[in-house]
């Protein structure tokens, strides 16, 4: 019953949908039109019914209603309760259900919410929003129901693939999900802009929220997802430049880039059609993430879905889209008026910088990411790894820094190095020092090298905007940017000291063995059977010590599921402020020793640290804008005509306290 | 930088070296790829067209029945990969896969050394019955089979 309702739920959306589709059409064509008003209802009725579906969908699987085919293929009566929940969404199914949830939720929200854009740019955004929505509706009513039932019914479900048996897993795709699919947003209004000629400053304010919002759940889903590959798969590597790692990281990119292009568009009305452009890109990009997952075109551990129809299906969804998208793009961007010119030495300029090295990035990920499937083509197999993309990257992501460090100092429109001479020393010599100190005192190759240097650069230039500003009435926003870009250099740090000064020991050992590795002692105490809800293991039982310190336990498992049958390593982590001790338990050799790997990971937990820090600037940012819209608002509201406080201060700032400043007399 | 440029002409120089920028990633890129793809071989690719060694390469095939050694220091295991038509040495140190078991696909990622053996620095073996490395799907049953059979004799 509660599988019917789910159902019908997801059928009358995909009806609203076209309903829709339909009033926005006819709404951005004539603002007079009636059929308007349905459209506004008919998105925040759709994204109810939506949510409705999907908790639908999570009951059966929290019953196990095994009368479901795909609770009896991906669920099991003895599993955890969290992991019977997480299996409602671990799974093609209910994986792409989430995502027109998603969809339909931010359509609704934007419906809901979003009074400042003109009614026929609205209309032909929540429109494009529908457009998009249908197909994704078609393909999982007509290619991937997850309400199906199944006769007979089993006695029990198959399972869920024990390395998804984890509370990772829970958190970390629903969130990568809010990211992929927020930036739906951004495609839409992107779109309705062009179709109604509307690229204005305003739609990148309106814009920008939105993008802000999908970005931050983005960047927590990708740490998440990074720091549950770390831990789950046994391997001790944080980023294995897998294609459904690059998937996530792709649509980050574009929208890391689109984020600072709308800044540029909302302060100053520059960067018009490459902002447009950008948004289109980034929803691209999550829907080539979505085929690429979800096709079972790659052979990894999270592409378990294998089925060409889908395939197929799913790739006519990303040609209409993407290709629909690029041709009115084509149609219309020469009708974009050029925007306010800037010198090239000049925030602006910086911020072009920015963008043109994320998008060569992007570009080599892509590329990356789809020469195995270009060359499969002509039967010639081969991988894609580290080798090419760090490297590679490199050579761009340096000198993104590098502006990264320097272009916030830099004024709107126009202005010149010799006015910022100081701090540009201060960072240079700083990082100059680092990289020599630690070419001569430490070992470490060429990238790691670097990478440590231009931590510090950015680490000290991050908070350089805030000098000379009373920090009470400095905005949210410039709060945000600095903690972010802080966050940057914390992460670059992690993952440069991880690189460099990591050790790693593999030793076969006897109970009561001690292992020096780096600082630390482990001594292996005991190896005992455990047992768990849907799993049992052999547990080593560890004591370890820092340079001679107290005692610390850790129990790393081989554990062996048995619906379905699997295996998976869960390694002991000892964290402290400078870094983790991982351990992970292997196989017990013919003479009866253990097998253990041990790795001292220093400051290898910073790169989630500095994760959490740019999605925490993100945060702090779109506080800071939405307040100021309130306030906005509510000035408007008692009849006061009041520009963007923030804007105003954010944007203009630099000009403001130049006119009012001796400054101005130099230009 | 602010040089006397009109801003047009500045605009115009922005673009112009965007434009290349983008084009010299895309080209770097197509260049790095040949270079550092890792391809992939069966034993028998090994036998007729000996990759460099230590290029990094990926081998995939089945291990051979009885072929699997674990030396003295308890975590470097030796084992032969075959694929009907050739058979490679491999070594690895380090934590097997727990799905790694004589007579099952495996590809391992490593190198050839100059004596001929292959030196993998990571095992990817079956995760589970749904999954299968990439690389083997081509490999029929039969030549899987045939694989098994000739090592038991």
């Amino acid at each position: 019953m509660i599988a019917e309702i789910g159902l019908a739920a997801l059928w009358l959306s995909a009806a609203l949908a076209v309903l829709q589709l339909v009033g926005g059409f006819f709404g951005a064509r004539d603002e007079t039109n009636e059929l308007r008003a349905l459209v506004r209802p008919a998105a925040v009725l759709q994204a109810v019914l939506c949510v409705i579906s999907f908790l639908c969908l999570v009951w059966v699987f929290y019953v196990t209603d095994l009368s479901v085919k795909l609770v009896a293929n991906n669920s099991h009566s003895m599993k955890p309760l969290a992991f019977k929940l997480s299996g409602a969404w671990a799974n093609h199914e209910g994986s792409m259900l989430l995502w027109i949830t998603v969809m339909a939720a931010a359509g609704g929200l934007i419906a809901f919410i979003e009074r400042r854009l003109p009614e026929r740019a609205m209309m032909a955004t929540l429109g494009t929003q529908a457009f998009v929505g249908i197909g994704f509706y078609l393909f999982i009513l007509l290619a991937s129901n997850p309400f199906e039932r199944l006769s007979p019914v089993p006695a029990d479900g198959n399972g869920l693939n024990p390395l998804l048996q984890d509370m990772g897993v829970s958190f970390h795709p629903p969130t990568l999900y809010i990211g992929y699919v927020g930036l739906s947003v951004a495609f839409s209004f992107a779109l309705g802009a062009l179709l109604t000629r509307n690229v204005t400053p305003e739609f990148a304010r309106v814009m920008r929220p939105w993008v802000l919002g999908a970005w931050i759940f983005l960047t927590i889903g990708i740490a998440a997802g990074s720091y549950w590959a770390y831990y789950e798969l046994g391997w001790g590597g944080w980023w294995f430049w897998d294609p459904v790692e690059n998937a996530s990281l792709m649509p980050w990119l574009a929208a890391t880039a689109l984020l600072h292009s709308a800044s540029v568009l909302a302060a100053r009305d520059a960067l018009r059609t490459w902002t447009i452009m950008l948004g289109v890109v980034a929803f691209s990009m999550s829907m080539v993430g979505t085929f690429l997952v979800r096709s079972g075109i790659l052979t990894s551990v999270h592409a378990f879905a294998v089925d060409p129809e889908r395939g197929s299906f799913i790739l006519a969804l990303l040609a209409l889209y993407i290709g629909g998208a690029l041709v009115v793009f084509a149609m219309r961007a020469s009708t974009i008026a050029e925007g306010q010119r800037f010198s090239i030495t000049s925030r602006e300029g910086a911020l072009v910088v920015n963008n043109v090295a994320l998008s060569a990035i992007l570009g080599i990920v892509l590329l990356g990411t789809l020469y195995p499937l270009l060359t499969e083509a002509f039967d010639v197999r081969v991988s894609v790894g580290p080798p090419y993309f760090n490297p590679v990257s490199a050579i761009f992501l340096v000198p993104m820094l590098l502006v990264l460090a320097v272009g916030p100092l830099l004024r709107w429109r126009r202005d010149s190095l010799a006015r910022i001479k100081w701090p540009v020393i201060v960072i240079v010599v700083a990082i100059l020092v680092v990289l020599i100190a630690a070419a001569l005192f430490a070992e470490m190759s060429i990238l790691p090298l670097l990478g440590i240097a231009l931590a510090a650069g950015v680490g000290i230039a991050s908070f350089m905007p805030l000098r000379g500003r009373s920090l009470r009435r400095t905005p949210l926003a410039i709060w945000g940017m600095c903690i972010a870009h802080f966050g940057v250099a914390v992460s670059l740090f992690g993952m440069a000291a991880d690189s460099a000064f990591q050790q790693e020991r593999l030793v076969a050992a006897n109970v009561g063995d001690t292992i020096e590795i780096g600082p630390w002692e482990a001594t292996l105490q005991s190896i005992s059977p455990v047992a768990g809800p849907n799993w049992t293991a052999m547990q080593a039982d560890m004591f370890y010590s820092y340079e001679g310190g107290p005692l610390m336990e850790g129990h790393p498992q081989a554990r062996s599921f048995w619906a379905p049958p699997g295996e998976t390593s869960e390694v002991a982590l000892i964290t402290r402020w400078n870094g983790q001790l991982y351990a992970a338990v292997g196989n017990m050799a013919e003479d009866g020793r253990w097998q253990l790997r041990l790795w001292w990971k220093p400051f290898v937990t910073w790169i989630w640290y500095g994760g959490l820090l740019i999605a925490l600037g993100g945060v702090i940012a779109l506080v800071g804008r939405v307040v100021s819209d309130l306030r906005r608002r509510e000035a408007e509201a008692r009849g006061e005509a009041r520009p963007y406080p923030d804007e105003v201060e954010y944007a203009d700032y630099d000009e403001v306290r130049s006119i009012a400043g001796p400054e101005e007399a130099k230009s | 930088m602010s040089t006397g440029l009109k801003p047009k002409h500045q605009r115009l120089v922005l673009v112009i070296v965007a434009l290349v920028v983008l084009l010299g990633a895309g080209a770097l890129a197509a260049y790095a790829l040949r270079n550092q793809a890792s391809y992939f071989y069966v034993p028998a690719d090994i036998a007729a067209n000996p990759p460099e060694v230590g290029q990094d390469i990926r081998l995939g095939g089945m291990v051979e029945m009885g072929s699997i050694n674990t030396a003295d220091d308890g975590v470097t295991v030796h084992f032969v990969v075959g694929d009907g038509a050739a058979r490679v040495p491999v070594t690895y140190a380090g934590i097997v896969p727990d799905l790694f078991v004589e007579g099952s696909g495996v590809v391992a990622e490593g190198a050839m050394n100059a004596e001929g053996t292959f030196v993998a620095s990571n095992l990817l073996a079956k995760h589970d019955e749904n999954y299968m490395p990439r690389e083997l799907e081509g490999m029929t049953m039969e030549e899987a089979r045939e694989t098994v059979a000739e090592t038991y004799e």
